[in-house]
């Protein structure tokens, strides 16, 4: 390699040539481990969201039936005269039932006429009554209307059914073949609460729970991890005994199991202090316990990295040490203090096990109103749906985590956009 | 040549010493000038010490007049830095040092209970070493201290505060079409004049000034020194400087610091022309340091 014109290299610039080729591998191999590993984890994330896409997008629709209704008056024992009390009262189911038969005349026994009944979701009468009282004339008339399907039905329209039995398929088939299915978008799972007919069940409780709990826990964990940060890091005496256990406690605390946090909970808001079970907010009062601390550590350190020389510059000017820390570290500190906060609710978003202890898993119809009404959260939902019998809630639960997920990268978005607007002030 | 000689037994001492211990122990008295009639700033048997008891400053006495430059210069440890942030209680802010001994301002105590360090410090102002503007606009980084203290009644006010104090440290014509473009953004020299500027918006009596020219170019620390130069017809000025010549050249009196304690004070002539004390002659001669 060596050229005798070119002058003798010194012994420095021989060793580092020699081992240059060896330290150039060694980058390459550090580059390749890095792209390795990234395309890794990708392939994983795409196959866990593949996988859920697939398996939730037959709950993004529902088969929809027509059956033409009469509303027989004498049946009904209502006229539209009568008062919206009356009509309320009506039985409607018996309206359904007629239709049906009429469709198939040959469904004589009873296994067979309760068979038939199952055609459609359970809350056909009900959909029929609230057209009753929006509009009485329709009393006597004969209306064409769409019913949601019942999810046995609907799940045999989509890949077949073996629970149903043969003369079901035929009457199913039946209606297809007169063109009296139709498959629509699934609006009821954006606006209905949960429901034990997976053909009703919606995730908007959950949603709506969620929103509470987390805006709520929120309001509550950033503002008192900041302070307690700032105060740590800031005021606080160094070396003192009594700030060190504190911050110790705080460290350990960051490695309790959620589920502990969940009993204390139960123990001490419910029980002790008697705030409401299964609602928002002991919900979020729990989840603030545990998002605590990440939101204590990190803004500490976000803290801790703001040069000493922006404080001293504030200070020599005559800054009190209050102003020196709102004025110039907190906004500095803020980009840290956001990426803390949006691990801790993240994290919050998605904890289970504590809310379970705290009487969130019940069930729960209605969407909350306020933070002390009964609610689900989104994960408790999950799981509720997961542990749901019925092979409908599959697709369900599946949505309920793209949902989910969907919450999250919104909730994400608006912190990274918060982070930005704060790391422009640099 | 007679001072030379009564200094014998401390030279003597200092030579035989053999630890940083005893070699600080054998410089006894301050020589020179270091009192003065009407002072700015007095200063008497001031001690500083840190954490672990480690002292920083040995029983400095000196006095500060009204309206000069004093330049304090010493080897890197001497505890030139440490001496001048006692003269508006920076020190405070390390924790666990402990300053003793009597500072007085205009003749109030500066460490007595009843004078608020911000309200000193509102009128002792301080440039560091390194660059320091705040993140925010230039206008802003000026503005800052007025709106603090409430200097100014309306925006017109501290506008006028603004423009003179850019003015005054020589950048307004460099920023003035870009008051409101980040302060970092400006090169060090700037930065380091943006920060002069924003000491003097608050209209401060004294500045402190610590190796403000350390992190500049040649050309930078030429346009600083000016403007030192001028800003002593307002201002008393306290400069901490590794550099002789800059002392030389820019102060009227130089205070030489070795191992935490005041060597020697003198005007600035006759200190760097014909030097009293050996340590200071050995220094400014350049044989350590």
């Amino acid at each position: 390699m060596t050229n005798p014109s070119t002058p003798a290299l010194s012994a420095t610039t021989e060793k580092v040539k020699a081992g240059l080729q060896k330290r150039y591998n060694r980058e390459r191999r550090f580059r390749w481990y890095g792209l390795i590993s990234i395309a890794v984890s990708l392939l994983f994330l795409v196959i866990l969201l593949t996988d859920i896409t697939y398996k939730a997008l037959p709950a993004f629709s529902q088969h929809y039936i027509k059956l033409d209704i009469h509303f027989n008056t004498d049946k009904l024992g209502v006229t539209a005269q009568s008062t919206p009390e009356q009509i309320r009262k009506a039985d409607y189911s018996v309206l359904v039932n007629d239709a049906l038969l009429q469709l198939f005349p040959n469904a004589t026994d009873r296994n067979q006429k309760r068979a038939l009944k199952n055609i459609v979701s359970t809350n056909a009468p009900y959909q029929l009554q609230n057209m009753a009282l929006a509009d009485a004339r329709v009393l006597g008339t004969t209306q064409s209307v769409w019913f949601l399907s019942n999810d046995d039905a609907d799940l045999y329209y989509r890949e077949g059914n073996e629970r149903i039995k043969a003369f079901e398929a035929q009457w199913l088939d039946e209606l297809h073949a007169k063109g009296l299915v139709e498959k629509r978008f699934n609006t009821a799972l954006f606006t209905n609460g949960d429901s034990r007919e997976p053909e009703q069940a919606g995730i908007l409780s959950a949603l709506v729970g969620s929103f509470f709990t987390i805006a709520l826990t929120l309001s509550l964990s950033f503002p008192i991890g900041l302070a307690a940060a700032i105060y740590l890091e800031e005021f606080a005496p160094k070396n003192n005994f009594w700030v060190d256990l504190v911050e110790v406690n705080i460290n350990n605390l960051a490695a309790v199991p959620s589920i502990v946090f969940g009993l204390l909970g139960l123990a001490v808001f419910i029980q002790f202090f008697g705030v409401p079970r299964s609602t928002p907010l002991v919900g979020s009062l729990v989840l603030t316990l545990i998002t605590l601390p990440t939101i204590i550590i990190a803004s500490r350190a976000a803290i801790k990295s703001v040069p000493p020389s922006i404080r001293q510059a504030a200070l020599g000017l005559g800054a009190s040490k209050v102003q020196t820390v709102f004025h110039h570290v907190v906004p500095l500190a803020m980009p840290g203090v956001l990426t803390g906060t949006i691990i801790g609710m993240a994290h919050a978003l998605g904890e289970t096990a504590p809310l379970l202890m705290i009487g969130m898993v019940a069930f729960i119809i209605d969407v909350p109103q306020t933070i002390t009404d009964p609610a689900a959260v989104l994960p408790v939902q999950i799981y509720l749906w997961a542990d749901s019998p019925e092979r409908a809630f599959t697709a369900k639960t599946s949505a309920a985590i793209l949902i989910l997920l969907v919450f999250l990268v919104c909730m994400n978005l608006l912190a990274v956009i918060l982070r930005k607007r704060f790391e422009r002030r640099w | 040549m007679s001072t030379i000689t009564s200094l014998n037994p401390m030279l003597d001492a200092m030579s035989r010493a053999e630890s940083r211990d005893e070699f600080s122990a054998a410089i006894t008295h301050t020589v020179g000038n270091p009192l003065l009639d009407d002072p700015k700033y007095k200063t008497r048997s001031v001690n500083v010490f840190y954490a672990g008891g480690k002292q920083a400053i040995f029983d400095v006495d000196l006095d500060i007049g009204r309206n000069e430059v004093i330049a304090m210069i010493g080897p890197s440890g001497c505890g030139k830095s440490t001496y001048l942030r006692c003269l508006n209680r920076m020190n405070d802010t390390i924790p666990d040092a402990k300053v003793t001994g009597e500072l007085l301002l205009d003749g109030a105590d500066i460490y007595s209970k009843e004078l608020d360090p911000v309200l000193l410090r509102a009128r002792v102002g301080m440039v560091f070493q390194k660059p320091n503007p705040f993140p925010k606009s230039i206008y802003d980084n000026v503005a800052y201290g007025p709106r603090l203290h409430g200097l100014a009644k309306n925006r017109a006010e501290l506008d006028e505060i603004v423009e003179e104090s850019l003015k005054k440290a020589g950048l307004f014509k460099e920023v003035k079409d870009r008051l409101n473009s980040p302060g970092t953004g400006l090169s060090g020299g700037q930065q380091q004049r943006l920060c002069i500027a924003r000491t003097i918006a608050v209209s401060p009596e004294v500045i402190l000034m610590d190796e403000p020219t350390s992190a500049l170019d040649p050309i930078a620390t030429a346009t600083i020194e000016e403007l030192i130069e001028e800003l002593r017809q307002s201002f008393t000025i306290c400069i901490v400087t590794h550099s002789m010549q800059q002392a030389a050249r820019i102060s009227q009196r130089t205070a030489y610091f070795h191992l935490g304690k005041l060597v020697e004070v003198n005007d600035t002539n006759t200190l760097f022309t014909n030097p009293e004390h050996q340590l200071t002659e050995n220094y400014i001669t350049g044989r350590f340091g």
